[in-house]
């Protein structure tokens, strides 16, 4: 099943899930990692190129991610789910798609304020708009390290509180999304 | 009475020799850089500037070594035509901008050399370290410019080691050093 129904997700939204979960968390690495390269490491080239590939790659994703939640929307909160739950969980996927597009937007603005482009591997690049406010790349960097420490730290929260759900609570809300049937 | 003392005047004028004037350097035309260039792996060179300073001097063509200048310059503006490099170059492991958002130049010494030239001695603030440095200096020109003003214009050039600006990054051993090129042309005050 590829579309989500009422009771569970389909394949197309555990894909996504996981997929971008496993980039941020990546991406988060290697971006943590690569500014304190030094200038004659063999990454200093390498890993910005990939990190910047590989973030206009997930803000595709999260584009059709988006997108598929209006054509195929997730299915409803477990029952036995109180209504605190359903409310911070759902203010705390809003926060992760929200921070996700903040840092894309704001790596984009890093790297784009001479107006040169951002080559996504040898695939295609993605044109810049030059600097678009005083100070561009030292401001968008900024929110960039503050927005990526802030996701990470609520990615986690959101991690452990599926682990909660799934060794305290005992319920399916884990398995579900790995596309199990509860 | 009045013709004696207008010509005495005139006469005292006449004989009093030319004194140091003081100029402001033209930034507001851009006519003066603060560039610098630095070798690249020891292959080629890249190639920077300030795009904001500021500075004046007061120069006597007759009387070279009491001339001086002084010049401020905003390290926030330093353009490599690169915006994550001058991002870098703006951070902790170069030019510290936020600590140290101004670099500045004050002479202190000139020593007359052959023709046009001289060293300029004078402090180089920059990354919050003092250190005196010797700019090799010459006149490449003066006069009267076509818009009522007067102008004198010099370049001059120097060496700095970035570990003794504090600058600790390290570039490679061919990058260890920058050369600091100033073209200034002061307009007249």
């Amino acid at each position: 099943m590829l579309k989500n129904s009422s009771s569970h997700y389909g394949l197309i939204s555990v894909v996504l899930h996981w997929l971008v979960a496993l980039t941020v968390f990546g991406l988060f690495g290697v971006g943590f990692w690569m500014v304190d390269l030094s200038y004659y490491s063999e990454w200093y080239r390498t890993a910005p190129y990939w990190h910047k590939s590989v973030g206009i790659l997930l803000a595709i994703a999260m584009l059709l991610r988006v997108l598929w939640r209006y054509f195929s929307p997730p299915p409803r909160a477990l029952v036995s789910h109180k209504g605190w739950e359903k409310r911070t969980s759902a203010v705390v996927q809003f926060c992760l798609y929200l921070g996700i597009f903040i840092l894309v937007l704001s790596g984009y603005l890093i790297s784009t304020e001479d107006g040169r482009p951002i080559a996504v591997f040898t695939w295609f690049d993605v044109p810049a708009l030059g600097a678009l406010f005083a100070n561009q790349a030292d401001i968008a960097g900024l929110v960039h390290e503050y927005v990526a420490y802030s996701l990470i730290t609520l990615a986690v929260l959101h991690g452990l509180a599926a682990l909660k759900h799934h060794f305290i609570d005992k319920d399916n809300t884990l398995k579900r999304m790995f596309g199990r049937k509860p | 009475m009045k013709k004696l003392l207008l010509a005495a005047s005139m006469a005292a004028m006449m004989t009093i020799p030319a004194q140091a004037a003081d100029y402001v350097i033209d930034t507001e035309g851009a006519h003066a850089f603060v560039q610098f260039k630095i070798s690249h792996l020891g292959y080629s060179w890249l190639y920077g500037r300030f795009n904001t300073f500021s500075g004046d001097f007061s120069y006597d063509a007759n009387k070279l070594e009491a001339s001086k200048i002084q010049l401020t310059i905003d390290t926030n503006s330093v353009d490599s035509n690169h915006a994550e490099r001058d991002k870098h170059l703006r951070s902790g492991d170069f030019l510290n901008v936020s600590k140290h958002p101004k670099a500045t130049f004050v002479s202190t010494k000139i020593v007359p050399k052959a023709g046009e030239s001289f060293d300029l001695h004078g402090n180089l603030t920059l990354n919050g370290v003092t250190k005196e440095v010797v700019i090799a200096a010459e006149k490449l020109g003066e006069g009267k410019d076509p818009w009522g003003g007067y102008r004198a214009g010099f370049a001059g050039t120097t060496t700095l080691t970035l570990k003794d600006f504090a600058i600790n990054t390290d570039l490679g051993p061919a990058s260890a050093t920058v050369q600091l090129d100033l073209t200034v042309e002061g307009v007249r005050k």
